[in-house]
């Protein structure tokens, strides 16, 4: 009987054979063996066939399901607990689903049967598990697959509803388990599969919670009660600060569609995904069925998802970031997608004129800043410049370069004892006054941001390098007025 | 006859025969006995532990090869599936012998249950309880039970987070108040009712909660929420078989104090 059945939902199957082995609903012979059947609910999609599937590490996303017809489908996800490095100089203890965080992307289509085979490696530590939220049944898995180190446990579901699902480990203490990076994504496309785009990446965010503060060095431990506390020290996408920036950017080309599959492992935080520069055409909200056109941010809870699609119109980098900003700039929730192509200049003029604006002065003037009105307090001593500059700095510079010029990684270059900024003065000067954007590269690591042009006065200016190259390890030079003035009469 | 009961005849005539495997007393410390509230098992209840002596370091891979030379059902070719799956021992170098590649006085691992259990038998000694590995192990270096100390549990966490110290030798943890070395960051411990809190024995009271560590159940059960650290050993434990052998796993006995009048 279960042959015969297997044999039913192959398409070559012909008129007669259906007829045996249905004998009296004949009827549905009158439609044709190749119309496609309908399914009134999804757990009687007969499965054809076995396949292994396609795990992909983030960005990456498995080939779509396309037009295939549901099958038994094999996972095999190893379980491995592995130093990693946070970020520059961090190292942490990563628990992770198939060795990244976040864990494998596995794509189904709905009707598949899904055989799980859940791998603890021998060197691990603890048991572990996973629940999917894509299952129905007890703890989604949880139960079913607890498996101590050095063993395997199997079990199998049937996908029944469409969307992208969290999974994650279910093993006490959870917390802890997910904190460690043990989250993922399981995509259940529809029967006619999601339509076809020209991008797909994935991305998941996650809280992090370690002994020592944001950026200290070392092998930093779990800290439990930060934790408890939901206090972060690191906000990342896909495990780590810089996952997906310089090098790690994803890139797509002008007039392409790009989809993300974003999903946040939390532990705690909600996340507003946000990609600055693009609006979203589509967002499936919440990863199922409810569509939203033209957003700016979604929301994505934790142990939660959303599909996100946009066409790419014009060239440029976008920032992918948790709108809830301070995480994005100051804990490491900021991603790159790079897109090249040919300017489109009814969309996107790019910066077209700029002048001085003064509301008293009536409209645009193009004067220069020495001849304003406002009369400035002039440094007198080197002290006074320090103290000046330090004041500039933190108004204007720290929220890139950060309270010690030390920057942030694979964004923005450290001011820090800087080989950049020390081997020319003039240029630090022309930056401040003109701004920067392309590649350079500081203490031996490429950035390629952008620094807009600072209004500031020449006295602000010369203070403000003053401090900078009298602070952290620089080389103490001392920049005047008329050294800046010079340089901006220069151009 | 039964080889099975024959390993226990053996075992039992050798204890009688050899003095010199009693006296390994000589490696216990006496934990006092006294009552404290477990993480798990039956709510808000004390329970009293008794008077015990242990083994102050686990039990290493030359004290094993010494044991399956002695007792060669146990070696690893020899051993019935039945008492230990494929992973028995599976890193010594040959049927009896550690090999090179692990320490004589690391922590002997990949051993099952029953392998445990018997070892600590022919010695005229036990597998601790949980409770009694618990109360022991509750100890830090200065008080007997560290459970409230920030430092205690953090040396407990950050151990589950250093990997393979299975490697490392006996005695390179901490002494503890009782005068026991490595509870706590060298390997887990087998104990001999280790699977019997998921099964709390208060069958009325496992009837209306789902007595496993998952998710909410798991924080509905336990009597401080905050205790992470032991969570984890609880979990380890409900996760393993008595055929189990696994690379972070090994063991230490115990022994009931004689009452001497």
């Amino acid at each position: 009987m279960d042959t015969q059945f297997k044999k039913l939902s192959l398409p070559t199957i012909g008129c007669g054979l259906l007829l045996l082995a249905l004998l009296g609903v004949f009827f549905s012979c009158s439609k044709g063996k190749d119309e496609a059947k309908t399914y009134h609910s999804p757990e009687t999609i007969p499965v054809s066939r076995e396949m292994i599937a396609e795990l992909t590490s983030p960005p990456n996303v498995p080939k779509p399901t396309g037009k295939r017809k549901a099958k038994k489908l094999i996972v095999n996800m190893e379980v491995l607990e592995q130093e990693g490095e946070m970020t520059d100089g961090v190292k942490y203890v990563y628990w992770t689903f198939g060795g990244s965080v976040p864990g494998s992307f596995i794509r189904t289509k709905i009707g598949d049967e899904v055989e799980f085979h859940l791998k603890n490696h021998p060197d691990n530590k603890l048991p572990h598990n996973i629940d999917l939220h894509a299952v129905t049944g007890p703890g989604g898995g949880a139960t079913s697959s607890f498996v101590s180190p050095g063993h395997e446990a199997q079990f199998s579901f049937k996908v029944i509803n469409p969307g992208l699902y969290v999974y994650h480990c279910a093993t006490a203490p959870v917390g802890m388990h997910v904190a460690n990076g043990m989250y993922g994504l399981i995509l259940v496309e529809p029967e006619e599969g999601l339509p076809e785009v020209d991008k797909e990446f994935y991305i998941m965010q996650g809280d992090f919670y370690t002994k020592g503060e944001n950026g200290d060095r070392g092998l930093q431990p779990f800290d439990m009660k930060k934790a408890v506390d939901e206090d972060a020290d690191y906000v990342v996408f896909n495990g780590k600060v810089g996952s997906l920036t310089g090098d790690n950017a994803i890139t797509a080309n002008v007039g392409e569609t790009v989809r993300l599959y974003v999903g946040n492992g939390g532990p705690n935080l909600v996340s507003s995904f946000h990609v600055i520069g693009e609006i979203f055409d589509v967002v499936r909200v919440e990863g199922g069925d409810l569509i939203n056109e033209n957003v700016q941010t979604t929301l994505v809870p934790a142990g939660g998802a959303a599909i996100v699609e946009f066409k790419v119109d014009v060239p440029g980098t976008f920032i992918l970031v948790d709108h809830s900003i301070f995480r994005a700039f100051n804990k490491g929730a900021l991603g790159m997608l790079k897109v090249q192509g040919d300017d489109n200049k009814t969309i996107y003029s790019g910066k077209q004129e700029e002048g001085i604006y003064q509301p008293e002065g009536g409209g645009i003037q193009e004067i220069p800043i020495e001849e304003g009105l406002i009369k400035e307090e002039v440094a007198m001593t080197l002290e006074d410049k320090m103290e000046y500059g330090k004041a500039t700095y933190m108004q204007s510079c720290f929220a890139c370069h950060q309270a010690e010029g030390q920057g942030i990684p694979n964004a923005f270059p450290p001011l820090a004892k800087s080989d950049y900024l020390n081997a020319d003065v003039n240029r630090a000067i022309d930056i401040v006054l003109n701004g920067k954007s392309g590649e350079i590269t500081v203490n031996g690591e490429k950035y390629n941001s952008v620094m807009t042009r600072q209004d500031l006065t020449d006295e602000e200016i010369s203070n403000v390098l003053t401090y900078v190259y009298n602070s952290w390890g620089n080389s103490k030079k001392e920049i005047t007025a008329s050294m800046v003035a010079s340089r901006r009469n220069a151009h | 006859m039964n080889p099975l009961l024959k390993t226990v005849i053996i075992c039992i005539t050798s204890i009688i025969l050899s003095p010199s495997v009693v006296a390994q007393t000589q490696d216990m410390v006496t934990v006092r006995g006294g009552v404290y509230i477990p993480l798990y098992g039956v709510d808000s209840t004390t329970v009293r532990v008794n008077t015990f002596l242990m083994d102050i370091y686990p039990v290493t891979n030359k004290d094993f090869s010494m044991f399956v030379q002695k007792y060669p059902e146990w070696k690893r070719d020899n051993i019935k599936r039945l008492f230990a799956d494929e992973n028995y021992l599976t890193l010594w170098e040959t049927n009896d012998l550690h090999g090179d590649q692990l320490l004589p006085n690391s922590p002997v691992t990949n051993i099952s249950w029953f392998a445990a259990k018997k070892y600590c038998e022919c010695l005229g000694k036990r597998l601790p309880t949980v409770d009694e590995w618990e109360y022991a192990a509750m100890a830090d270096k200065q008080t007997a039970d560290a459970r409230k100390k920030e430092t205690y549990n953090q040396f407990i966490l950050e151990w589950y987070e250093t990997p393979k110290t299975f490697n490392n030798t006996i005695g390179s943890t901490f002494k503890n108040y009782w005068g026991v070395y490595d509870l706590h960051g060298l390997v887990w411990e087998w104990t001999m009712d280790f699977n019997s809190v998921l099964i709390s024995g208060e069958s009325r009271k496992d009837v209306d909660k789902d007595s496993n560590l998952f998710c909410g159940s798991a924080a509905v059960g336990a009597s401080d929420l905050m205790n992470y650290a032991a969570f984890m050993r609880y979990a380890f434990r409900g996760s393993v078989k008595a055929n189990y052998a696994i690379k972070n796993l090994g063991f230490r006995c115990v022994k009931d104090i004689d009452i001497l009048p």
